[in-house]
Order: C-alpha cells, then sequence, then structure tokens
C-alpha cells in the first residue's frame, strides 16, 4: 500500500521519528499557549520556511494537503468577523494551519517503516511485562495486506452491478464486500493456526 | 485468539475499503462517506470490545502515514483539524454499537442493529465530533452542531442500511456476528 510519505528524500527524511515527533509536540503546545495574532503569524510563516527548505515540490504537495481545511478557514475567519474580533479568528485560523502542517510534515518525511519501528519501541515495556506484541504486529501487516485487497473487490463489486444495471449501484455491494471480509478473516485465522498461532 | 486477530484486522481494512467508495463533500467540509458505515459494522458485527479494538488498529494506522481515511487522507493532521473529534469518537461509536447488540441479545438482529447504529454510530459519534469541533473553531457546542445539522439524515440512512446489511450477514453466514455468539 502507498503512504502518505513524500517519495523524493528530504533533509528531514533521515531525522528520527521519535525527535520529530518530539518536536511536534513541543511546537504545538508553544502554538496553543500564545493566541496572538503576531505569534501565529511568526508561526506560520516559519511552518512555511520548513516545508520550502524541503524543495518546491514537497511545499506544494503540502498545501495541497491543507486544502480540506479551507471551509473550516473561511467560517472561522468569517465568524468572528460578524462577532467583531477578526483578530482572533485570524490567528485561530492561522494556528489550525500551523498545526495541521507541521504533523503533515512529520508523516511526509517519515516511512511507513519507521512509523511502525517507533510504534514497536513505544510498545517495548510492555514486552518486558510478559505482554507479547506480536499480535498487534500482525493485525497491522494484514491491514496493510487486506485493504487494497478489499477495496479492489469493492471496484470490481461495482463494475459487476454496472455490466447488469443502468441503475447506480446502491449500497447493496457493501453485503458481499463483508461477507468476503469475513471468509477472508476465516481463511486468515486458519492460516495462522496453521503456522503455529500466535503466541 | 487468531480469530479475533484475523476479524479486528479484516475489519479493519474493510472500514478503509468503505473509505474509498466515491464521496461526496459538502459545504462545510466534513465528508458524506459510507466509512461511517464500517465504523458501525465494527460495532454490530465485532462487538464492543472487538470493534473497539478493530477501529483502534485503524485510527492506529491512519496516525502512522497510511491513507485510509475517505478522500484517501490520512497521517498526524488530520487528528489536528476540525474534524479530529469526529475521529476520537469512531472507537467508542463502535463500542457502544457493539454493546447494544450483545446486550439486546433476545431482540431479533434488525432492529437491534438499527438501533445500536443510531445510537452508537450517530448519537455518540455527533457528541464526540461536534465538540471537537466546538474546541477546534472556539465555538459554542450549539454553534458547531448548526454546522452539521444537514448531515445527520444522510447518517440516520446509514445506519439503517448498516442493520439492513448486518442482518443480511447474520443468514448469509450464520455463526459469524461475533456479537451474538451461537
Amino acid at each position: 500500500m502507498i503512504s502518505l510519505t513524500f517519495p523524493t528524500r528530504t533533509w528531514a527524511h533521515p531525522v528520527p521519528v521519535g525527535w520529530k515527533l518530539a518536536c511536534l509536540s513541543g511546537a504545538t503546545v508553544v502554538l496553543f499557549s500564545f493566541g496572538s495574532l503576531a505569534v501565529q503569524t511568526a508561526a506560520l510563516s516559519l511552518t512555511a520556511v520548513l516545508y520550502l527548505s524541503a524543495g518546491r515540490g514537497f511545499a506544494w504537495s503540502g498545501l495541497k494537503t491543507l486544502r480540506i481545511l479551507w471551509p473550516f478557514l473561511t467560517v472561522i475567519v468569517l465568524w468572528h468577523l460578524i462577532e467583531g474580533s477578526p483578530h482572533e479568528g485570524l490567528s485561530i485560523a492561522l494556528r489550525l494551519m500551523s498545526t495541521v502542517a507541521l504533523a503533515n510534515f512529520v508523516t511526509m518525511t517519515s516511512r511507513l517503516s519507521d512509523m511502525i519501528d517507533l510504534a514497536a519501541w513505544l510498545l517495548s515495556p510492555l514486552r518486558r511485562l510478559g505482554l507479547s506484541t506480536r499480535g498487534l504486529e500482525i493485525a497491522i501487516a494484514l491491514v496493510i495486506r487486506f485493504t487494497p485487497l478489499l477495496s479492489l473487490r469493492g471496484a470490481q463489486l461495482v463494475d459487476a452491478w454496472r455490466a447488469r444495471s443502468a441503475r447506480r449501484p446502491s449500497w447493496r455491494i457493501a453485503l458481499p464486500l463483508t461477507v468476503m471480509a469475513l471468509d477472508d478473516a476465516d481463511h486468515v485465522a486458519e492460516a495462522l493456526k496453521a503456522r503455529g498461532g500466535i503466541q | 485468539m487468531e480469530r479475533s486477530i484475523a476479524y479486528i484486522a479484516l475489519f479493519a481494512a474493510l472500514t478503509a475499503a468503505l473509505g474509498l467508495v466515491p464521496q461526496i463533500t459538502l459545504a462545510s467540509g466534513v465528508p458524506v462517506t459510507a466509512q461511517s458505515m464500517g465504523i458501525m459494522l465494527c460495532g454490530t458485527v465485532l462487538g464492543a470490545r472487538r470493534g473497539f479494538l478493530a477501529v483502534l488498529l485503524f485510527l492506529l494506522l491512519v496516525a502512522l502515514g497510511l491513507p485510509l481515511l475517505s478522500g484517501g487522507r490520512g497521517g498526524l493532521g488530520v487528528f489536528g483539524s476540525p474534524t479530529a473529534g469526529f475521529l476520537f469518537g469512531f472507537p467508542v461509536a463502535a463500542f457502544v454499537t457493539g454493546l447494544i447488540m450483545e446486550r439486546m441479545r433476545s431482540v431479533a438482529v434488525l432492529p437491534t442493529a438499527i438501533l445500536a447504529s443510531l445510537i452508537g454510530g450517530v448519537l455518540v459519534l455527533y457528541l464526540f465530533g461536534v465538540t471537537g469541533m466546538a474546541i477546534t473553531l472556539k465555538k459554542s457546542f450549539f454553534e458547531a452542531a448548526a454546522l452539521i445539522l444537514v448531515y445527520i439524515p444522510g447518517d440516520l440512512m446509514k445506519a439503517v442500511i448498516t442493520g439492513l446489511l448486518t442482518s443480511g450477514l447474520a443468514r448469509a453466514r450464520p455463526g459469524s456476528l461475533l456479537s451474538r455468539p451461537a
């Protein structure tokens, strides 16, 4: 499955994920501690510089991920404008953009395998306590393996419907898709048991 | 144990696959998708505990950077957006849905599944979602609720459809409903 990591390597890609997440947490705390418009403007500018330092293609891709926010930004700015506190509205809108952009920066510069390694490391105390994390590791691998498969089957069901009817596919397609998911789950469970189970 | 893990993982994958069904985006940015149906199905089919874990697994993978949310979204950024409240509400919605399915064992599958989806997948989910929006947009609960009132009819329909799907599943694969062990 294709993850959301930016395919071209930037300076931030080799930085350990733990560090990036720690910086993200710190930045988020700072952003929410200071509500003034000046601070938020500075923060967003710095975020933009961060994106641009990774290349123009990277920055453009990051901008596109912010597109989904525009209805909320409009609502915030207009609402506060009507209520007579435009500075607060702008400040909130800028903070929203900075928070989401910084979080996306971490996602875009971290490989999936690195993120999974970090998750495994965070769970290592559990392993020391004797609890096995093998189940979670297998579960993650299963989801990654089966999501493209199930969505492909969903597309095939839509095609099969379209080949047989002039009407648009209805919700009824979800039933065979779910049945297939259940059958896959049964087969996977048997396969796991056949290979020694999850200890 | 293997069966639980397999079911949990496959339903997390199903929720992701349902998110890839083409969606309609309405005015205030919250997309109308089939994904919340996946959340409700996790509850009605897997029950409270496993449904909760399935959705939690789904969210973990979104956080790790996989584009599993409707529209191919994912990564850490979505947890900071105004719709993040809905994300945090997903596992709780699945849990409540599953709990109602499990507790009302004496009632037939279809009405229970519809009721469970309505209470868990709509009521509880919207409580979380609207609260999240109110916090992020710095508005009151009711002001935020007014923004997404338009989505509720669509989600009510999805709850009914989930009920129909669940009862269809119970007939197609008897014994597959982990929320109602035979």
